[in-house]
């Protein structure tokens, strides 16, 4: 039992798919200039992650090598398919927000490196819960890159007025470059600083270091 | 005596590498998807498509609210929503028969049996067919008829774009064009769906005085009442949204339904 609690709670901090194996930051970047569409998008990408896990894991022994990849991605783009009909038919508003993101989950490496690293070696049940985990690792950070951006571009949070803005008579002057992508590298640099300098064993080494010594001619 | 189940455990017990089995789980796998795709699909699409008429009508609400004193005029005239006709667009006359709330257009263009091709000389907007009937959307106050509002397509420069065209009651001054769907490149050609883009057709002519359609989206800067400022780095669909406007406007579009306007009024 604690081992298979090792899958979810591993991918959380200390082998976060976006902080530590950079994974899926094309979406991490796109979908948080707001909590709620971070949110959606966390929820969508980790029931993409569990179902595709499951599914694979299911026939790993009966995917031929040669294809393997491209069924990988064949069950992928169908959950992610469905997934995006289901926002559309119930959650209108939020799949008009996150447009062309919840398609592009398809491409987000995060989904087919869990299947070709985890899935197709491991049961069902390790699968899922490693989708799990992992799934929860992308939406800790999404959410609070969602949070700091919309907290500090608009002055809300899921919508309800935090810091009241200037424009409306409060004393918060929105951050304008919050709403834009590159905030999002810089707020995603920071965390990987800050988990870094906590939990020390997620440095890299270094791969190339100064050379020290001059050679003598 | 063939038995399925010893079939399929023949094919799972062969090899990965085996030709069979290869071609076998490719389509098996796409089957299956296809599949749970298609039901997925057709089961939520009364939905979507609620969702999208919804859209639809707060669109025509908000473009409502942006011509000056619509409102004020629907306040008087004692109506809340445009009224709902049915055109036949060949002869610009009112379809009567048929309840235009009930008329699917996406259904009849759909349809083989009722859709009307365009003549490609005549297919400016690039849609290669057209559904027989098409609703128009009525203001009139004390009988005479002070809007006329008609939905429109063409094809942009990557997508459909799709929008309502507000004409005034000389059929010719444009009240409002707004922009109900489009997918055009973001920051280029999906600013058609900026408020400040769509209120410069506000005032513009579409005929000139000998009746022809004139109007345009231009390179750059508008010159005249007929002419629109295009949005730089956008210019194809610029000519999508002038060849959508000209294709509905025109002869084959609702061409007859508004001269039959001017001429004898509704």
């Amino acid at each position: 039992m604690a081992s298979l609690m090792k899958h979810i709670s591993s991918p959380l901090i200390n082998n976060n798919p976006i902080t530590l194996q950079i994974l899926g930051i094309c979406s991490a970047l796109a979908v948080t200039t707001s909590l709620t569409t971070a949110v959606t998008m966390s929820l969508a990408l980790t029931v993409v992650l569990c179902l595709s896990s499951a599914v694979i894991s299911l026939i790993r022994r009966h995917i031929p090598s040669v294809i393997r990849l491209i069924v990988q991605i064949t069950i992928i783009a169908s959950l992610v398919i469905v997934i995006d009909e289901i926002l559309q038919a119930y959650a209108f508003e939020i799949s008009r927000q996150l447009s062309i993101f919840v398609g592009l989950i398809v491409t987000n490496c995060l989904v087919l490196g869990r299947a070709e690293a985890f899935a197709m070696r491991n049961p069902v049940l390790p699968s899922i819960l490693d989708g799990l985990g992992n799934g929860l690792g992308y939406s800790l950070i999404l959410i609070i890159v969602g949070s700091v951006r919309e907290l500090l571009g608009k002055g809300t949070l899921l919508n309800y007025t935090v810091f009241t803005p200037v424009a409306d008579g409060g004393w918060f002057e929105p951050l304008g470059l919050m709403q834009l992508a590159p905030s999002a590298f810089f707020i995603l640099g920071l965390l990987v600083w800050l988990m870094r300098s906590i939990w020390t064993q997620q440095v890299d080494a270094p791969k190339f270091g100064l050379k020290t010594q001059r050679s003598r001619s | 005596m063939f038995n399925p189940i010893q079939a399929w455990r023949g094919f799972l017990e062969r090899e990965n590498d085996d030709r069979v089995k290869v071609y076998g789980v490719a389509i098996l796998v796409a089957f299956v998807c296809a599949i749970v795709i298609s039901t997925a699909s057709v089961t939520l699409r009364p939905m979507q498509n609620a969702h999208l008429e919804a859209e639809r009508q707060a669109r025509m609400d908000a473009m409502l609210d942006r011509l000056p004193s619509m409102r004020t005029i629907m306040e008087d005239a004692g109506v809340d929503a445009l009224e709902t006709r049915l055109v036949d667009l060949a002869s610009g006359e009112f379809v009567t028969d048929i309840d235009p709330d009930s008329y699917d257009v996406q259904a009849a263009l759909n349809d083989p049996e009722q859709s009307v091709a365009i003549p490609p000389e005549l297919d400016v907007a690039g849609l290669q067919k057209r559904a027989p009937y098409a609703p128009v959307y009525l203001l009139q106050s004390e009988g005479a008829l002070l809007l006329v509002v008609l939905p429109v397509s063409g094809v942009g420069y990557q997508s459909t774009l799709r929008a309502m065209l507000a004409l005034e009651a000389d059929m010719t001054t444009v009240a409002a064009l707004t922009i109900i769907e489009q997918g055009e490149t973001a920051g280029l050609g999906a600013r058609i769906e900026e408020p400040d883009w769509q209120a410069q057709w506000q005032g513009k002519q579409v005929f000139d005085e000998a009746g022809a359609i004139v109007i345009q989206v231009v390179r750059g800067q508008a010159d005249g009442p007929y002419e629109v400022d295009g949005i730089s780095g956008a210019s194809r669909t610029g000519n999508g949204v002038t060849n959508m406007v000209r294709y509905w406007l025109g002869d084959h579009g609702f061409g007859p339904f508004l001269s039959r306007l001017q001429k004898e009024g509704l």
